[in-house]
């Protein structure tokens, strides 16, 4: 079992509450910190979390449509409560949970994870939520369970991209157990200690902070417990583009497009490209879940 | 053919330069926009498709007044010269975003033209369309000749041909937007082909 993670970002790396909307300014205020922080490591320079309008007005959320300003459009009309999700499945206590039941006891904590799309475009997050594996411990994964999968609700009603059946619906992703129960794994509940918006997948959502964020599903209604590797929706739409595994990795490009480096959002007209880090920075925590894999080939 | 006739007639009226100036004002307001948050937290990428949108979209509409001409009687064609331009201009700004903002390294460029076969076309058609907007001018047609001039400038088939795929290649999964040009593009080369095919017959029989 790994132990328990420990972030390598802390509280004084959250941009402070009152100045969220105002980064340069916070950035400015921190410019007699550059020094330091450079020694700290060759990218922590970067990582301010960006604000909360950047990184909730920059979704893909296909439910409600193609556009990165879609779901901040449309996703206020989502019914978030009551909500309850269904866990089944090699579990010994299957059953539909309440939010606040499934995560009642569950320690609450707020990390700060990088997050790559596989689009190459990226963000600093400061999530609120809890490990994934303490979910799983209280409902208790059986022996010969393997895999995790996950499905976002849909309300078609709010939903112009589920009305539109722009790609197959429910959206749907998965995880190799030990990945699922990997102490970085979050279920997200909030982001800058506030309530997820919408349109960031609230109420409830997956984080793996090492994999391309189309892993990491929102509004989930089911978790199922199974033996075999369950289908994901992009790997169903374009296997050769959107493996199972996605995990970030500047080596493997995808088909189409490079993958060695990124544009982190809110950086302006003149920001320069970063060099994309090996499973998104997270190599120490998450290699050895890969030992003797190729990577290329289980991409 | 009386409304044709005094829409043509209105149309001789209005000058084609403002389509530069038109042209040259939305490329700066794009960019202000950018500069300024207007474009979302990603603007060089939103700047370099916005560019290359209303390049492709400009590059159509000249691909329309032919059809139209012959079609309705309404001709734009004094117009077909800006429009391509100031597409041309598009086209070029799209590519500076691509090489000054977004790559930034010549060698990277250079790695990604070769590599990526979406760019590869998407470069091939602006080099296609480099010589068109260099003879677009009278001294040029007049040096070249009317029928070379002509032949030079059928590139702009393939040319719009190839950006119109540059584009769906590029997307994730499939958005209308990209697929309605290319969809366009095609329908108006198979028009083309059509008169082509109608005219070697004509041709034949006389």
């Amino acid at each position: 079992m790994t132990p328990r993670w420990t972030p390598d970002l802390t509280q004084d790396d959250v941009t402070p509450k009152e100045l969220w909307m105002n980064r340069r300014k916070v950035l400015a205020s921190l410019g007699g910190l550059g020094a330091a922080t450079i020694a700290g490591g060759a990218f922590a320079q970067t990582l301010q979390p960006n604000s909360l309008s950047e990184i909730s007005n920059y979704n893909n959320f296909y439910e409600f449509g193609w556009g990165k300003d879609e779901p901040a459009q449309y996703a206020d009309a989502m019914v978030t409560s009551p909500w309850s999700v269904t866990v089944d499945g090699m579990v010994d206590r299957p059953g539909t949970y309440d939010l606040t039941d499934l995560l009642s006891g569950l320690r609450r904590e707020e990390r700060i994870y990088r997050f790559r799309c596989v689009e190459a475009w990226s963000s600093v997050v400061p999530w609120n939520g809890v490990e994934l594996a303490g979910v799983l411990d209280k409902v208790g994964v059986q022996s010969n369970a393997r895999y995790v999968a996950f499905e976002t609700t849909v309300q078609p009603d709010v939903m112009p991209g589920v009305r539109s059946r722009i790609i197959p619906f429910p959206y749907v992703e998965g995880l190799r157990l030990d990945e699922a129960q990997h102490p970085l794994t979050m279920l997200a509940t909030g982001v800058y200690g506030q309530d997820l918006p919408n349109q960031m997948g609230a109420p409830i959502r997956l984080v793996v902070p090492w994999k391309y964020g189309f892993k990491s599903i929102k509004s989930i209604v089911r978790i199922t417990l199974t033996d075999r590797q369950p289908p994901t929706t992009w790997n169903r739409l374009n296997s050769r583009e959107y493996g199972f595994y996605s995990n970030v990795n500047p080596n493997v490009d995808h088909p189409r497009w490079s993958q060695a480096d990124e544009r982190a959002i809110g950086g302006g007209l003149f920001a320069s490209r970063q060099p994309t880090l090996m499973f998104n920075g997270y190599e120490d925590q998450v290699a050895h879940l890969y030992n003797g894999m190729d990577l290329s080939v289980n991409y | 053919m009386s409304v044709s006739r005094s829409i043509n007639t209105a149309v001789r009226k209005v000058p084609a330069w403002p389509i530069y100036l038109i042209g040259a004002g939305w490329a700066g307001w794009l960019f202000w926009l950018g500069l300024t948050g207007g474009l979302g937290p990603e603007p060089i990428n939103a700047l370099e498709r916005r560019y290359g949108e209303v390049a492709l979209q400009l590059l159509i509409v000249g691909l329309m007044v032919t059809p139209l001409r012959n079609w309705t009687n309404i001709s734009l064609l004094k117009f077909r010269r800006a429009l391509g331009l100031t597409a041309f201009f598009f086209v070029l700004a799209h590519f500076l975003v691509w090489t000054l903002l977004d790559l930034r390294s010549l060698s990277r460029i250079g790695e990604e033209i070769v590599k990526r076969p979406y760019i590869t076309i998407g470069f091939a058609s602006f080099v296609m369309l480099l010589p068109l907007a260099v003879t677009s001018n009278n001294t040029s047609l007049r040096r070249l000749g009317a029928a070379a001039w002509r032949k030079l400038h059928l590139l702009t088939y393939p040319a719009v041909l190839l950006g119109a795929i540059h584009y769906v290649w590029l997307v994730k999964g499939w958005p209308i937007e990209p697929f309605a040009y290319l969809g366009a593009v095609l329908v108006l080369l198979a028009v083309r082909l059509r008169w082509k095919r109608r005219r070697t017959m004509q041709a034949a029989r006389a």
